[in-house]
């Protein structure tokens, strides 16, 4: 995706001026499109997030459109306050790029897992909230907003060959996409664990379960009509995403059921607690958190068996 | 009427007026920064209207002094008298910090340790653009507690910013103590030196001496310059200078009384 989006923005940037890059030190063989195209409008301001925001909010404010870009934890919890008094509070196109959400670094550690970025940006208002699921979204997604007069956070995974059947590069703000149409049991997935998702409703298939899939890449502003179409139609949905269970596309999911008064129980299939200090391979982690596929399978089962009695 | 010049006594006059009306503290903050406000809005700023795109850039960086902007921002005739009377009621623009959607407010502030990392952007913008505008941040000393403050003075040192000017309001004092007791700061202008800006030491209450030191800036090339200008807490008010209690303490009428009598009689 992150490879993707940079080429994408090196496009965007041939036709428009305002466009900057700014990066925290992070983007070895990323960023090099860009900034050996446009080395004058390119800038690694060190490692130094929170004055990057800043110096961001001040290009803006100027007729900027800048973009910062950074590892998810270090884009958003780190200057989470000067997002908020920046680019938020005065309305300004700054474009936050956080890499790898979920467990995507994960020989890395907690200190380099992006687990609740979604919950703490989601929760400011003024900001467009996007976790594209693959690299064709992640490219609709960038064009379609990078133009917005208020600031955007961008959620990318490192994947850039993965593709989610059904998809098709498809994208719209405050919209969901289903890509795959079933009727027993409904998954709603956001970002590059998407994937995991899509491979369990296949898999479920030979458990004799049909299985809908939607993705929500636009968590803000959320999808709430289409989810409340699509919710209507099953007693149950399982919410998967590589993030804390609490403040993601599973409590979205969950406030639209309860707000909605609609009969469907929702089952966060997320990151429940960190176990401490243990780090590993990304499908490792996933499996560990109930995230892989054979694990989304194992728990969709559990729970069809239990709606069923 | 005609409306006052942009003076430190009619700064220190809306200080006092607008505090007392609304039973608010922040007062010594304030009258720390009168002159340089009063140097900086009766001339230094290159500001035609606060609509102009290339007017310079004013970010009151130690937000909580915004009376004392509030008070340049109504003697340059940018709001009207009945909106300054506004501060800090319901429904007003004037808060306690100041917001941009006050006219004349380019940045909001309010958390320190912000301002000189949105004022570095600003200046890049104005170096990128190849326009002359320059940005001024007012940053108070002890908001060089914060390690942010020294990410944005490495980078404008780095990159050169020449069109950057910060003022260091060294008066000492921080909300629950004096800065040396809390987090010693000594040597400020030495620190700055030594991350590589051009300093300036100067009399924070001399409002000829701090147009001169600015005029004298190259602000097209070179690095960027910092005035640390040495002030006192509360100045102008015998009962609250170098207090730690006016930090945050509102005047009752009689306190405002010698108040008012004191910087009359000094004007």
């Amino acid at each position: 995706m992150r490879g993707t989006f940079i080429r994408t923005l090196v496009e965007l940037a041939e036709r428009d001026p305002r466009i900057l890059l700014l990066t925290g030190d992070l983007g070895y063989t990323v960023l090099e499109p860009f900034s050996e195209r446009f080395p004058d409008r390119f800038l690694n301001v060190g490692v130094a997030e929170q004055n990057m925001i800043g110096v961001a909010t001040g290009l803006a404010e100027a007729g900027f459109v800048p973009f910062v870009y950074s590892i998810v934890p270090f884009a958003t919890l780190r200057p989470y306050e000067f997002i908020r008094n920046g680019p938020i509070l005065h309305k300004l196109p700054v474009r936050i790029v956080g890499v790898g959400g979920g467990l995507e670094y994960g020989q890395n550690g907690l200190s380099h897992y992006g687990l609740e970025d979604i919950g703490v940006m989601r929760l400011q208002t003024g900001i467009t909230v996007v976790a594209p699921a693959d690299y064709e979204q992640a490219r609709a997604a960038l064009l379609s907003t990078w133009a917005l007069p208020a600031p955007v956070y961008y959620r990318l995974g490192k994947d850039d060959e993965t593709i989610i059947p059904g998809l098709g590069g498809r994208f719209g703000l405050g919209r969901a996409q289903v890509v795959r149409e079933g009727t027993d049991l409904l998954i709603v997935a956001m970002g590059s664990v998407v994937s995991e998702a899509a491979d369990a409703a296949a898999a479920l298939v030979d458990h004799g379960v049909s299985c809908s899939v939607a993705v929500v890449a636009s968590l803000a502003p959320a999808p709430v009509d289409d989810l409340v179409e699509i919710l209507a139609q099953f007693p149950v949905a399982l919410t998967v995403e590589s993030h804390y269970a609490v403040g993601g596309v599973g409590s979205l999911v969950s406030e639209v059921v309860a707000e909605r008064g609609l009969q469907c129980r929702v089952v966060r299939c997320g990151v429940q607690a960190m176990l401490d200090g243990v780090t590993g391979g990304q499908s490792h982690l996933r499996r560990v958190h109930g995230l892989s596929s054979e694990m989304l399978v194992k728990t969709a089962l559990e729970l069809l068996d239990k709606v069923g009695e | 009427m005609e409306k006052p010049p942009v003076s430190p006594y009619q700064i220190r006059r809306i200080i006092l007026e607008q505090s007392r009306r609304a039973n608010k503290g922040h007062i010594g903050s304030a009258l720390s920064i009168a002159d340089i406000i009063a140097a900086l809005y009766g001339g230094v700023l290159r500001v035609p209207t606060p609509e102009d795109s290339e007017r310079d850039r004013f970010i009151l960086s130690k937000g909580h002094a915004a009376l004392a902007l509030y008070a340049a921002l109504y003697l340059r005739g940018w709001i009207t008298e009945s909106m300054l009377n506004t501060y800090c009621g319901d429904d007003s623009l004037l808060g306690v910090h100041p917001e941009h959607t006050l006219r004349g407010v380019d940045f909001s502030t309010g958390s320190l340790g912000h301002g000189l990392c949105m004022g570095a952007g600003a200046a890049l913008a104005a170096r990128l653009q190849r326009a002359s505008r320059r940005v001024f941040v007012l940053v108070s000393d002890a908001e060089c507690n914060e390690g942010s403050l020294w990410e944005a003075v490495m980078f404008a040192a780095h990159h050169r910013l020449a069109n950057l000017i910060a003022i260091v309001d060294l008066n000492g004092q921080q909300a629950l103590g004096y800065t040396e007791e809390v987090l010693a700061l000594t040597p400020m202008a030495g620190r700055w030196r030594a991350f590589g800006w051009d300093v300036h030491e100067v009399d924070g209450h001399d409002v000829n001496e701090i147009t001169r030191s600015i005029a004298s800036l190259d602000a097209s090339s070179g690095p960027p310059h910092v005035l640390v200008a040495h002030t006192v807490f509360g100045k102008g008010v015998s009962y609250m200078e170098s207090q730690i209690k006016w930090h945050y303490w509102p005047m009752s009428e009689e306190e405002y009384g010698q108040a008012m009598g004191e910087i009359e009689a000094g004007a």
